[in-house]
C-alpha cells in the first residue's frame, strides 16, 4: 500500500496503461484457470455414491431436510427412502437413473437441486449469466471511462496556490489513509 | 390489560401518522409556522416510542401472568414455560414479532430524533421517512395482525406453549439481534432517500449514517450467525446453514449491506458511485422488508416461517410503494448523483470495490433467484421444484472464492492507480505463503483435492484465506513500521497506534481477518464424517480416533417437558476425555419433540452427538455421531468480525504530527576585520 502510493506520484508513460491492464488480467485469468482445473480434477469415489446421492435428495416428510440429514424420530419416509437408495445402488443403474426413479415415485420436489433440462436449466444459467453480464458491463464501463481524453487546462498547467496545495495534501491523506 | 395494549397501539398509529403528515407538511411548505409544526412532528415521533414500548411491555406482562384470554399468549406460551422464554414470547409469533419490529423501529427513530441538531433539515427528512415506515407497521398491528386479539369462547386452562425449537437460550437473543439489523437498515435508507429528496450537498449524510450502517451491519451479522449457531445446536442435523428460504432472507440484506459498506468509501473519498450507493441502500432496506414478507406470507415453506397468513399482500403493497417512491425521487433528482471523478485504472482500489460490489450483488441475486425459483417454476411449469443446498453450494462457492481473492487484493491496491510492479512487490510473499500452505496441506495433512470437488474447494478456501491473512498482517506491519519510525514505539504498540489512528480502515481489516477465520471453518465441512448406531449398555462406536461407550440411558419428567437421554463416555487414545449427554425432549404443551445436541467443541473438530430416538423393539437409544472439523473457527471468526466492527466504530485518534523542519536563518559569519 505504502509503496503503491509512491507509484501514484509517477506519471504513466505511453503504453503503460495497456501493460497495466493486460498483464495482471492475464495473470489473474491464469490463476483462476489453474484453480478451476484444480477444483474439478478427479472423479467421484464410487464408495461415496450413497452419500453423494443421499445429499441430492430431500426427505419428503415435509421437514425440508436433506435425506441423509433427516433426524426426525419416527419419520415414516427417511428410513424407507434410505433403504430404497441403498437397494437402487445395488443395481447397475447410473446416478441419473437412480435419481429419476425417486422423481417418478416421489415427484420433482424430491430432488434438492433443479435438473439441467428444460425450464429448470434457467435456474443454473441465470446466476452465471448475471455474473458474466455484470463483469462485461463493468469492464466496458471502466474501459470507456479510462479512454476518455484527459482535459488539460488551456494554457498549460497553472501553478498551484497554497490553498490548492492544502487541498492536494488533504486528498493525499485521504487516498493514503495515513 | 389487552384493552390498554390495543389502545396503546391505536395511539401509536395516530402519533406516527401525525409525525409523518405534520413532518411532511412542514418540509413541503417552509415558512414561519413550519418550524413549530416540524417540532411537533418530531415530538410525536418520540412519543410513538413510549406508546409502542407500553404495548410491548403489556404483552410481556400478559405472558408472565399467563393471561390466556389474549390469543397470542395462548398460542405462544404456557404456564410452565421458563421465565426467559416467557419474555421471548414477545417475538416468537407473527403478531408479537411485528410489535417487536415496531418497537425497535421507534427506538431507532427516538435516537434519530434526539440527535436532530446535527443537521435539523436532513434529520427532519429522515424522521418523516421513518414515520412513514412506522405507520405501515402500526397499520399491520392494528388491522391485520393484532397482538391483543381476545380468545373466543371459554378461557383455556393452559396455553399451547412456545415452539420447542425456540426453547433454547440463543433464541432469546437471536431474533432481537436479527431484527436490530433488519430494522436498523431503515435508518441509512431514510437518510439516503432524504438526502436524495432534498438534493443534499456533499457527502455529509454518509458521514452521519456511517456509524448507523456499521452498527446495523454488526447486529445483522450477529443475528445471522446466532441463527446458524442455533440451527447447529437445536435442529440436530449436524449443519449450521441449510440455505433455507428464511436463512436466505436474512442473508440477502447482509450481502447488499456489506457491498454498501465497501462502495460507500468510494463516494466518501472520490465522489463516485453515488447512484449505485443510493440504490444499494434502497435495495438493502427493500430486501429487509422482502425477507419479512418471505417469513410471514407463507409463500415459501421453511422450518423458521411463521404461519401462513394474509399479511403477505400488505408487504407486497408496501414494497411496491417503496419502489415507486424510490424510482420517482431518483428520476427527479438523478442529476444530483453525478460522479465527481472517473475511474483511472483497472488496477486500483476503486476497481477492486467495483468488482467486490459486483460479486456481492451477484451473490445476492443468486440467493434471491434460488429462493424464488420454486415459485417461478410453479407458475411456469405447474409444479414446484426444490432449490436446496446442492444448487446454492455449487453456485455460491466460486463467488465466495472470488470474493476472498478480492479481499486479499483490495487492501494492497492504491486509490486511482497501482503499478504491476508494486502489486508484485506487495503480493509476492503472501502468494508464496498461500502456495506453501497448499503444498503443506497436501503433503503434510493428506488433503486430496483431486478426489472430490469439495476437497479442492476446501483447499482453495484455506489457501486464499492464508493469502488474505498475510496481506492483512503485512498491512499492519508496514503501517506499524512507519509509525514506529516516527514515534520510537515498538512494532506492536505502533500497530495499535496505527489502528487507533484509522479505526475504520484497520477495524475493517480485522473484520476481513474474522471473515477468513469463518471461511476456514466453512472449509472444514468438506471433511465431515458421521456414524449412527443403536447403543445398549457398554456398546461402542468409533469415529475419527474417538471411542464412545454408552454408560447408560434414562428418562426424566419435568414440568414443561419429558426427556430421554443417553450417557456416553468419550475416549481418545485410550484415555477418557469427557462424558456427553445427548437428549431429546417432548414438550407437553405443544406435543412436539426437540433435540438437545451434546457437543464437544474444540478448534480442531466438533464431536456432535444427536439422540435420535429409541428402537421401539429393543428400547435402546439410537445415537448419531457427527465429526465436524473446524466448526469452532466459524464462531471464533464471528467474534473477531464483531471486534473489528466495534474497533471501526471507535473515533480516530489524532494523527501523529511530525514537525516540519524549521528553516533557521544562518547567523552572519564574521569575516574578520
Amino acid at each position: 500500500m505504502f509503496s503503491g502510493d509512491n507509484d501514484n506520484l509517477r506519471p504513466p508513460s505511453v503504453g503503460e496503461g495497456r501493460f497495466l491492464a493486460s498483464r495482471p488480467v492475464r495473470t489473474l485469468q491464469l490463476t483462476l484457470l489453474t484453480l478451476a482445473v484444480f477444483a474439478f480434477l478427479g472423479a467421484g469415489d464410487q464408495e461415496a455414491r450413497f452419500g453423494t446421492l443421499g445429499h441430492k435428495l430431500m426427505c419428503v416428510c415435509s421437514c425440508n431436510q436433506v435425506l441423509l440429514e433427516c433426524n426426525h424420530v419416527g419419520c415414516r419416509y427417511s428410513d424407507r427412502m434410505r433403504d430404497e437408495l441403498a437397494a437402487a445402488l445395488e443395481r447397475p443403474d447410473s446416478d441419473d437413473l437412480v435419481l429419476q426413479s425417486f422423481v417418478q415415485k416421489y415427484g420433482p420436489t424430491v430432488l434438492l437441486a433443479p435438473t439441467t433440462t428444460g425450464f429448470n436449466r434457467l435456474a443454473w444459467v441465470m446466476p452465471y449469466l448475471a455474473l458474466v453480464l455484470g463483469l462485461t458491463t463493468l469492464v466496458l464501463i471502466v474501459r470507456t471511462w479510462r479512454m476518455r481524453p484527459f482535459r488539460m487546462p488551456a494554457g498549460g498547467v497553472a501553478p498551484a496556490s497554497a490553498s490548492e496545495f492544502e487541498r492536494f495534501r488533504d486528498q493525499a491523506r485521504r487516498d493514503t489513509e495515513i | 390489560m389487552s384493552q390498554i395494549g390495543s389502545f396503546a397501539l391505536l395511539l401509536a398509529l395516530a402519533l406516527s401518522a401525525y409525525s409523518f403528515l405534520a413532518g411532511l407538511l412542514a418540509l413541503a411548505r417552509p415558512g414561519a409556522g413550519s418550524e413549530r409544526l416540524g417540532e411537533t412532528a418530531r415530538r410525536a415521533g418520540i412519543a410513538t416510542f413510549a406508546v409502542v414500548l407500553l404495548a410491548a411491555v403489556i404483552l410481556v406482562i400478559a405472558a408472565f401472568q399467563d393471561d390466556f384470554s389474549i390469543a397470542y399468549i395462548f398460542h405462544h406460551s404456557n404456564r410452565d414455560l421458563p421465565a426467559p422464554y416467557k419474555f421471548a414470547t414477545l417475538w416468537s409469533g407473527q403478531e408479537g414479532s411485528l410489535l417487536f419490529w415496531s418497537l425497535l423501529l421507534s427506538a431507532y427513530g427516538l435516537v434519530l430524533r434526539l440527535r436532530h441538531k446535527t443537521d435539523s433539515r436532513l434529520f427532519a427528512h429522515a424522521s418523516v421517512i421513518m414515520a412513514a415506515v412506522q405507520v405501515f407497521f402500526l397499520l399491520l398491528l392494528n388491522f391485520a395482525a393484532h397482538p391483543f386479539a381476545i380468545m373466543q369462547g371459554a378461557l383455556p386452562e393452559d396455553g399451547n406453549g412456545l415452539n420447542p425449537l425456540l426453547q433454547y437460550p440463543e433464541m432469546v437473543i437471536h431474533p432481537p439481534m436479527l431484527y436490530l439489523g433488519y430494522v436498523g437498515f431503515t435508518v441509512p435508507f431514510a437518510f439516503a432517500l432524504g438526502a436524495l429528496i432534498m438534493r443534499y450537498p456533499g457527502e455529509k449524510w454518509i458521514h452521519i449514517t456511517r456509524r448507523w450502517t456499521m452498527v446495523t451491519w454488526g447486529f445483522l451479522t450477529c443475528g445471522v450467525f446466532l441463527g446458524a449457531h442455533w440451527a447447529y445446536s437445536v435442529l440436530g442435523w449436524g449443519g449450521y446453514w441449510g440455505w433455507d428460504p428464511v436463512e436466505n432472507a436474512s442473508f440477502m440484506p447482509w450481502l447488499t449491506g456489506t457491498a454498501f459498506l465497501h462502495s460507500v468509501m468510494m463516494q466518501e473519498k472520490r465522489g463516485m458511485l453515488k447512484t449505485w450507493n443510493v440504490w444499494l441502500i434502497f435495495s438493502t432496506f427493500g430486501l429487509s422488508i422482502f425477507g419479512t414478507f418471505l417469513t410471514r406470507s407463507g409463500v415459501v415453506s421453511s422450518v423458521h416461517a411463521f404461519a401462513q397468513s394474509s399479511i403477505g399482500n400488505w408487504f407486497i403493497t408496501f414494497l411496491a410503494v417503496i419502489l415507486v417512491v424510490c424510482i420517482f425521487f431518483y428520476v427527479k433528482n438523478r442529476s444530483h448523483l453525478v460522479s465527481e471523478h472517473k475511474l483511472e485504472s483497472l488496477i486500483s482500489r476503486e476497481s477492486s470495490f467495483l468488482f467486490n460490489n459486483l460479486l456481492f450483488v451477484v451473490a445476492c441475486f443468486t440467493v434471491l433467484w434460488g429462493t424464488l425459483f420454486p415459485i417461478l417454476s410453479e407458475w411456469i411449469q405447474d409444479h414446484k421444484i426444490t432449490v436446496g443446498p446442492p444448487f446454492f453450494n455449487r453456485v455460491m462457492i466460486p463467488v465466495a472464492l472470488l470474493l476472498l481473492l478480492l479481499t486479499a487484493l483490495g487492501p494492497l491496491l492504491a486509490w486511482r492507480r497501482t503499478s504491476f510492479e508494486s502489486l508484485k512487490r506487495n503480493f509476492l510473499w503472501p502468494v508464496v505463503g498461500a502456495f506453501t500452505t497448499g503444498v503443506l496441506l497436501i503433503i503434510g495433512f493428506g488433503m486430496r483435492p483431486w478426489k472430490d470437488a469439495a476437497y479442492s474447494y476446501s483447499l482453495m478456501t484455506i489457501m486464499l484465506s492464508v493469502l488474505v491473512a498475510l496481506t492483512v498482517i503485512s498491512e499492519f506491519v508496514r503501517g506499524g513500521r512507519v509509525i514506529g519510525r516516527h514515534t520510537g514505539l515498538n512494532i506492536f504498540s505502533s500497530m495499535v497506534h496505527l489502528a487507533h489512528r484509522n479505526t475504520r480502515r484497520y477495524g475493517g481489516y480485522i473484520v476481513h481477518f474474522g471473515v477468513i477465520v469463518v471461511m476456514i471453518g466453512f472449509a472444514g465441512s468438506a471433511f465431515n464424517r458421521e456414524a449412527e448406531q443403536e447403543m445398549g449398555y457398554g456398546d461402542r462406536i468409533n469415529i475419527g480416533g474417538y471411542t464412545l461407550v454408552c454408560q447408560s440411558y434414562t428418562q426424566e419428567d419435568k414440568a414443561n417437558y419429558r426427556s430421554e437421554w443417553a450417557i456416553l463416555d468419550v475416549f481418545k487414545g485410550g484415555k477418557q476425555i469427557t462424558t456427553l449427554y445427548p437428549e431429546q425432549r417432548f414438550y407437553k404443551a405443544s406435543q412436539q419433540t426437540s433435540t438437545m445436541v451434546a457437543n464437544r467443541s474444540t478448534m480442531k473438530e466438533d464431536l456432535y452427538l444427536v439422540y435420535e430416538g429409541r428402537n421401539l423393539d429393543t428400547g435402546r437409544p439410537i445415537i448419531k455421531v457427527h465429526l465436524n472439523p473446524l466448526v469452532m473457527w466459524i464462531w471464533t471468526g464471528v467474534w473477531i468480525m464483531i471486534a473489528g466492527t466495534v474497533i471501526a466504530l471507535i473515533p480516530n485518534a489524532a494523527a501523529v504530527r511530525v514537525a516540519a523542519p524549521v528553516r533557521i536563518q544562518a547567523e552572519p559569519v564574521a569575516t574578520g576585520d
